[in-house]
């Protein structure tokens, strides 16, 4: 034992040393790491993805006794291929905070009790229905996440839209996603990535889009830097807001002015045509040209709708809307050079460089998502550089399983595993698969998760179960969102592993099991399923966020719809769930080989993972005799669409003179309520704070580490200024990270949206500052 | 007795000779980064005769020019 215990001490030793080195050199390697530990040969190894970011990074749980007391990168995953990130390495400390939640809670006044996990099921099942009965079956709702597990989303679509019949089923990666899915809808009438990370190594250029890669996909981001320096000739451009550590590591820094990479992307492709850069024999085959509505609204007020009207416009006719976007006019409005955007033009432009782009929150957490993710594709179209290795536009994701919980399972009001509620043919299906009749699935899309928390405070939900997430800290426009949760005659129920701001407004609160303490798969940024096993028991009275639904959907009288035992439930949730895929352009790996391998891309068909989708090379779903193939469209070709430049829903003026940015940090997991339990992780960032920039510091008379007031028309909070730490917004701009839950700056931020993928927009709203 | 971990910065261009040199000590071990001038150093010796002499080997080490202690634990606490 003595032997164990100092080897895993050893262990813990230079994992230290390893997260240190991740915070000096952002993009560190240390692939060797694995060989340092097991040599005991008392630890057993098991593999499973992390449990946090998108980018899917295979893991190796090391397990003595029943706890988990090591992690390593998995070297036969060929997403990391043996590396890790600082939270991926210290992972498994997240499932052993001290104040886990162990037992069942309910509120009886206004304290939570602890109850039997059975009598909390009984209650919430029992309150469902007396809330349908009472206010019929839109008054319930489910909040899920890009951190559920693929079986967990799947069971809570099953219930409410096939079972209760209700389309209130919604999830955070609205927050995250939305704007990258009706971004690929539009252009290609498929959701998810054509490439895969195979890209890094082939691509010569790079630019990352509003993507702090360096801190936020570190691993990505580390394939990068490695590929340039094994290849030489590799350019990293980074086109952001702010200098970040990305920037730093890039070959190239260019900053914009908020939402101004709308006019920027259409510059490019101004310049991309006048120097007769357009890739015509793909452009001819491949594309059509499109122009949709303008001036399209923000979505700030309540009920809110707008739908776009596509019409099709010839090639000459988006040649004259670009007019508009010559590099010199697009300078005034963005603030780059023109000179930088004939440069980036250029790069796109060359036909010997294989371009990849990639980017995350910064162009989905924008009033105009989906406008700008479009007009990323459309750069990558006119030069035909997609869908073959290297050239890639990449949407990555922030979570898990954004893509294989909320994206494919489809936890989303309007959608279905396969297809969207308003088509019959879709719910037909569904109802054939689930056993329900197909009256059940109600036609009607109902609430997106801005317009679902505000009828929570209206009183049109009564009714709202959260499982996976924190929106209590991640609600834009937080105060009027959990105001309205606390409300009479409201009931939550929070189904967590920690407490949260978001259990404190629970009227019953259900023990979680994390991660590997459960067996569940997600689904990664690149199209890849990963399975993982239960590795260790999860404490007290904790239940998967699976089983629990499966529970709670027994007791509303759903048994023949849940039928399943507790042995192998997951294995056969995932051979149902594939039937809704079964097809050449979706076909899912089988059960047994997700078992087997570090994780399996779809489409999966004749036994073979697709790399690279809409290329017949690499693709059996395209027609025959076809090079491209945008199947998602009926045509078989990808949209080219004039998009306007317009600008954000709240500027600063003279009242409010501050752009507010807000995001994430590379030692910590969104809110914070896992990694603030790692000690070493809590160590290294123990306190959120307010990147200003230096001369706007002096001008407010603060130096580092002083106290500053941030101010919208909806919020204040107080913080400590960072003058030139890891991040440096430029004047007039401040960034505050939210993982910190003692600073709730989504108190400050604006609950504007993109309306056509109804994502809100943290990176843009107006505050003033004072020194506290 | 105590284990220690570090942040080995070898003198410049000298990555390959100070993992030499750290992987050649007694109660050493190493793992180089793939793509920075970094090494991480595990030290575990089993007394304070035997600490005390390796921190004075690793104070002469010509291959290296700083150590930067990340964590520390003392078996006997």
């Amino acid at each position: 034992m003595k032997l164990n215990r100092r080897s895993f001490i050893k262990s813990a030793a230079a994992g230290s040393a390893i997260a240190t080195a991740g915070a000096l050199f952002p993009g560190i390697s240390f692939a060797h790491w694995q060989k340092q530990e097991g040599a005991s040969g008392q630890i057993t190894w098991q593999k499973a993805p992390c449990r946090f970011c998108g980018t899917g990074c295979g893991v190796l749980v090391g397990v003595s006794g029943d706890r988990a007391v090591a992690v390593k990168g998995d070297p036969n995953c060929s997403v990391n291929k043996g590396l890790c990130c600082v939270k991926g390495y210290h992972s498994v400390q997240a499932l052993y905070g001290k104040d886990r939640l162990t037992k069942a809670k309910i509120r009886k006044g206004n304290k939570m009790v602890e109850v039997p996990i059975k009598e909390a099921l009984d209650v919430i099942a029992a309150k469902m229905k007396e809330t349908i009965k009472k206010h019929g079956k839109d008054s319930v709702s489910m909040y899920g996440s890009g951190q559920w597990t693929i079986p967990d989303g799947y069971v809570a679509s099953k219930l409410f839209k096939g079972c209760i019949g209700t389309n209130n089923v919604e999830a955070n990666a609205r927050l995250c996603m939305a704007s990258a899915v009706t971004g690929f809808l539009t252009s290609f009438g498929s959701d998810e990535p054509m490439g895969c990370y195979e890209d890094i190594e082939h691509a010569d250029v790079f630019v990352t889009w509003g993507n702090n890669m360096a801190e936020m996909h570190p691993v990505l981001f580390s394939r990068m830097l490695a590929s340039r320096k094994r290849k030489k000739d590799v350019t990293i451009i980074d086109f952001a807001t702010r200098t970040t550590r990305t920037s730093q590591a890039a070959d190239k820094s260019i900053l914009f002015k908020p939402n101004t990479d709308l006019a920027v992307a259409n510059a490019i492709c101004y310049e991309i045509i006048r120097n007769k850069w357009v890739n015509w024999d793909f452009v001819k085959k491949h594309t059509t040209f499109h122009k949709g509505k303008t001036n399209i609204g923000y979505g700030t007020e309540d009920h809110f709708k707008f739908k776009d009207a596509p019409e099709d416009i010839s090639f000459n006719e988006y040649k004259e809307f670009l007019e508009d976007y010559t590099p010199e006019k697009v300078e005034r409005i963005s603030g780059v050079s023109a000179k930088d955007i004939k440069y980036m033009a250029s790069l796109y432009g060359d036909p010997k460089k294989k371009c990849t782009s990639f980017w995350c929150m910064g162009m989905n957490q924008h009033v105009r998502g989906t406008w700008i993710n479009n007009l990323v594709y459309n750069i990558h179209l006119l030069t035909g550089k997609i869908s073959t290795p290297g050239n890639s536009p990449f949407s990555l994701t922030g979570q898990p399983s954004a893509c294989g919980t909320v994206r494919e399972v489809g936890t989303l009001t309007h959608k279905l595993p396969y297809g969207v509620v308003m088509n019959e043919k879709a719910r037909k299906k569904a109802a054939k698969i689930w056993n329900v009749p197909v009256s059940n699935i109600d036609p009607k899309p109902t609430y997106h998760t801005v317009e679902m928390f505000r009828a929570l405070d209206r009183g049109d939900i009564r009714f709202m179960w959260i499982q996976v997430t924190n929106p209590m800290i991640t609600m834009p426009n937080l105060n009027r969102y959990r105001n309205g949760a606390l409300k009479d005659d409201r009931f939550i129920v929070v189904s967590d592993v920690y407490p949260t701001p978001t259990t404190d407004v629970a009227d019953v609160i259900l023990p979680a099991t994390m991660w590997v303490e459960q067996e569940g798969m997600f689904g990664n940024s690149e199209r890849r399923t990963q399975h993982f096993d239960r590795i260790v028991p999860g404490p007290g009275e904790t239940m998967s966020d699976t089983w629990q639904i499966i529970e709670v959907a027994r007791r509303l009288g759903f048994k023949k719809q849940f039928p399943w035992s507790k042995k192998d439930y997951i294995g056969k949730i995932w051979e149902e769930y594939r039937r809704f895929h079964d097809h050449p352009k979706h076909n899912m790996a089988p059960y047994t080989l997700l078992k087997e391998r570090s994780g399996v891309q779809w489409p999966f068909v004749n036994g073979k993972e697709t790399r690279w989708r809409f290329n017949a090379k690499y693709d059996p779903a395209c027609k025959p005799g076809s090079k491209f193939d945008f199947y998602g469209k009926k045509d078989g070709k990808a949209w080219i669409w004039a998009r306007p430049y317009e600008s954000a829903a709240e500027s600063p003026d003279n009242e409010y003179n501050f752009w507010l940015n807000t995001g994430r940090v590379i030692e910590h997991w969104h809110t914070g309520s896992m990694t603030r339990r790692v000690p070493i992780l809590n160590a290294a960032m123990p306190e959120s704070y307010v990147e200003i920039n230096p001369e706007d510091a002096m001008d407010l008379g603060v130096v580092n580490g002083e106290k500053v007031k941030i101010i919208s028309r909806r919020g204040s909070v107080t913080m400590k200024a960072s003058i030139n730490g890891r991040g440096v917004p430029p004047r007039g701009q401040v960034f505050v990270p939210f993982f910190d839950e003692s600073y709730k700056i989504n108190e400050v931020t604006l609950d504007a949206f993109c309306p056509i993928s109804k994502q809100p927009d943290y990176k843009k709203c107006a505050v003033r500052l004072e020194k506290a | 007795m105590p284990i220690l971990s570090y942040l080995a910065l070898p003198q410049t261009g000298g990555l390959k000779q100070l993992c030499n040199d750290l992987d050649g000590l007694e109660y050493c071990e190493i793992i180089p980064s793939l793509n920075e001038e970094v090494v991480v150093l595990v030290t575990d010796t089993p007394d304070l005769k035997a600490e005390k002499n390796l921190q004075k080997t690793l104070k002469e080490l010509p291959s290296l020019q700083s150590l930067s202690m990340t964590f520390g634990h003392n078996a006997e606490q």
